[in-house]
């Protein structure tokens, strides 16, 4: 068996390397037109239909001619947008999660273009455009979509059981036991210990900052009190069962969605687009409702994914970070590509114009029974909650993982567990040469 | 007179040239694809990253002469050690089934009044051609009591399934997959070196009145140990090198981790964590791990073969 998957990468490394040789032709020839003819680039980035979007950008300039490659997202992106920089292959233009920024900036991957593009800052909120920063002078990438974390839940199902929307985390506790109570074998939701994203929104709502530097050090605070109280928060649900432990984005939870056993789902604004492919019987019936709160009256969220793209080192070596930077903030910044980025990608544009504009005037198709659902997003997007990214988020959401994945089968403290992911992000950094505070 | 005339001595200068030409696109490929990779895997093993600073400037991080660092860690890390004994749990539970249904179909099909015999071949072989990525996929559907057409059969009758995907379940799941997908592969190796042992033997132990049940355990069996050694030792570095598998599953499940077999460590290191040094090391320590075992166990089978005969 294992010799077969070996005979199948090596048949796609031989793969590679043809398209790489065929790519590398095309690279030369380029450089060799480069005074006439228009300036080639490529841009990686896993969301569909990006290459729509590109399409219109290279119609209108026909100087500037952008290819996407699309790619397949995941943790394995990051190192391999690292390697093929090393080896002198990355691309011109790079699409990124935010927590990804810092590890990319620190392996030489991202360009700082606060030159060619440090003007977009007006356009998005002061939380969004500090990621893409890292808080320093410095530009690495351009704000494409956020996703702020809202509570999504069954209408009819919460109306049926009697259910409040819970506008506290007490609340929604109080919620979860209720329904164990009324209908046990349903649940509020369920505490998947297969996203760390979610976790890390939920510690950003709550205060917390993982990665803080200060002189050249960095400090690492994952088991600071406000993460801790949201993980005895959970762990306190899943030990005594009020909620479920399956992890998310298993045909089983598809299922429990589709046939109402969960009613409900703490998630981002993309959720809409999640439920439509998971739970297609169920349309009309969810309606979205801002994060529970730690004190009531506030209105603070937390983010889960949200990406931008980038100008890798790459570009600037063969001269066309100009052209990039170019194509980067007119992406996320120009209103024909917003309106690409909403109807054809179907992300939650950063740009703070497209989130309250006539863009998103009408409520996903799923969600028609709100119409005003962006209106409510933007109300919720307000409140986001500064991320803090460090250069090892990778090693963090990996001990994530397997601590929290065991800790929620057993039903225990989720107490130890983050102690060890604490732990495991120290080690990682401390063994890299990093200064830790 | 005493040397040979000019044209016979070029003649066998030619001659001793010809080895070394059809050795050499061998010994390229070899050398390009295999020796050089290690080679690299090895010299990466010993290098690391050091950070200045922040790490956030550009040119933070630079490459530098690790020494034997990175193997302490690996091998001080203790999920390599339970990461193998995992494995070696699975593979105990997987190879004795998987070679014992092989040698029983194959015996099976080895009757001499069998029907559909080619029938059957093709059946039980037909899993093999199933990638380990889709067989996964689909056992893991199978195993999720809330989408599993078994479990609500079981429901239906008022039974409760097997947890598969959590604890120990985990072991006899992962070994099913297997199992499923490797038995009819060693079926076909068994099956040929049954058919190609001479026919005269079974004629002669039937005249004797030995029954098909006694030609197979007395006569079939010894006679095919050797293919029996070939799949074990097959087997056994495919429970080694196990990873397609579990990292189909793994989402699934709270229960297995992204270092559930050694295999998976390094992948984790290399393309999770982006730690292609400390991956190589690793990769080196279960290389040799494996060439060791996999020489003990044929020089073992050896020693028995000589003391034997």
């Amino acid at each position: 068996m294992h010799r077969r998957l070996a005979l199948a990468a090596a048949a796609a490394l031989c793969g590679t390397l043809v398209l790489s040789a065929c790519s590398s032709d095309g690279g030369s020839g380029d450089s060799a037109k480069a005074a006439s003819g228009p300036v080639k680039l490529t841009f990686w980035s896993w969301a569909p239909n990006m290459d729509k979007v590109a399409e219109i950008w290279n119609k209108a300039h026909p100087d500037i001619q952008v290819s996407v490659l699309k790619q397949a997202g995941g943790d394995d992106l990051v190192t391999k947008t690292i390697t093929a920089a090393k080896a002198g292959n990355a691309p011109d233009l790079l699409q990124a999660e935010y927590q990804a920024l810092p590890t990319l900036v620190s392996n030489d991957v991202l360009a700082d273009i606060a030159k060619q593009a440090g003007s977009a800052k007006s356009q998005f909120a002061d939380g969004v455009w500090k990621q893409v920063t890292l808080g320093s002078d410095a530009v690495y990438a351009i704000p494409e979509d956020t996703a702020p974390l809202a509570f999504y839940y069954r209408q009819d199902l919460f109306e049926q059981y009697g259910l409040k929307v819970p506008t506290t985390w007490d609340e929604f506790a109080a919620a979860a036991r209720t329904l164990k109570q009324k209908a046990p074998e349903k649940s509020l939701t369920t505490f998947s210990a297969n996203d760390p994203g979610l976790f890390a929104g939920l510690a950003q709502q709550a205060g917390a900052k993982w990665w803080t530097t200060s002189g050249e050090s960095w400090k690492v605070a994952i088991d600071d009190p406000a993460t801790k109280k949201v993980a005895d928060f959970w762990s306190g649900l899943v030990k005594d069962g009020s909620v479920d432990n399956q992890p998310m984005y298993t045909p089983a939870w598809s299922k429990a969605l589709n046939d109402g056993t969960q009613i409900g789902w703490v998630s981002a604004v993309w959720a809409p687009g999640v439920l439509t492919s998971s739970a297609p019987d169920t349309k009309g019936k969810w309606a979205m409702a801002p994060l529970p709160q730690w004190e009531s009256g506030a209105s603070v969220t937390g983010s889960w994914g949200g990406s931008a793209t980038g100008v890798t080192t790459g570009a600037v070596k063969s001269g066309h970070a100009e052209a990039a930077a170019k194509f980067a903030t007119w992406l996320n910044t120009d209103p024909e590509a917003l309106a690409g980025l909403v109807q054809q990608v179907n992300v939650y544009p950063a740009a703070t114009s497209a989130q309250t504009g006539s863009l998103l005037s009408a409520a996903p198709e799923f969600f028609a029974n709100q119409p005003d659902f962006y209106a409510r997003a933007a109300e919720i997007a307000k409140g986001t909650a500064p991320a803090a990214w460090g250069p090892n988020v990778n090693v963090a959401y990996s001990a994530f993982k397997d601590a929290f994945g065991k800790a929620a089968q057993d039903k225990g403290d989720f107490g130890p567990a983050l102690s060890t992911m604490q732990q495991s992000t120290v080690e990682d950094l401390k063994k890299n040469g990093f200064q830790v505070g | 007179m005493a040397s040979p005339p000019p044209a016979a001595r070029a003649r066998r200068r030619r001659g001793s040239l010809a080895p070394y030409g059809f050795l050499g696109p061998a010994t390229v490929l070899f050398t390009l694809f295999f020796a050089l990779p290690i080679g690299f895997a090895v010299y990466l093993s010993l290098r690391a990253v050091k950070v200045k600073g922040l790490g956030l400037g550009s040119h933070a991080r630079t490459e530098v002469w690790a020494g034997l660092s990175n193997y302490t860690s690996a091998l001080a890390d203790p999920e390599l050690l339970s990461g193998s004994g995992r494995v070696l749990l699975y593979g105990a539970l997987l190879v004795p089934t998987m070679l014992g249904a092989a040698l029983f179909f194959a015996l099976l099909l080895d009757v001499p009044r069998v029907r559909f015999g080619a029938f059957s071949r093709l059946v039980i072989f037909l899993p093999y051609a199933v990638p380990g990525i889709v067989a996964s996929t689909l056992w893991g559907f199978l195993y999720l009591p809330q989408v599993s057409p078994g479990y609500y059969l079981l429901t239906q009758a008022g039974m409760s399934g097997p947890d598969l995907l959590h604890g120990n379940g985990l072991y006899l799941a992962m070994a099913n997959i297997a199992v499923w997908g490797g038995t009819g592969f060693n079926m076909i190796v068994i099956y040929t070196s049954l058919r190609a042992l001479p026919a005269e033997l079974y004629e002669a132990a039937r005249l004797d009145g030995c029954s098909e049940l006694q030609i197979a355990l007395r006569i079939k069996i010894p006679l095919v140990a050797p293919s029996l050694v070939l799949t074990f030792f097959f087997s056994m570095i495919a429970t080694l090198q196990v990873f397609a598998e579990p990292m189909t599953i793994k989402p699934l499940t709270n229960s297995m981790s992204s270092t559930w077999s050694p295999l998976m460590k390094v992948y984790r290191d290399a393309f999770v964590q982006g730690n292609i040094y400390s991956a190589a090391a690793t990769s080196v320590v279960i290389a040799a791990a494996t060439l060791l075992l996999s020489f003990g166990f044929l020089k073992l089978v050896n020693k028995r073969a000589n003391g034997g005969s």
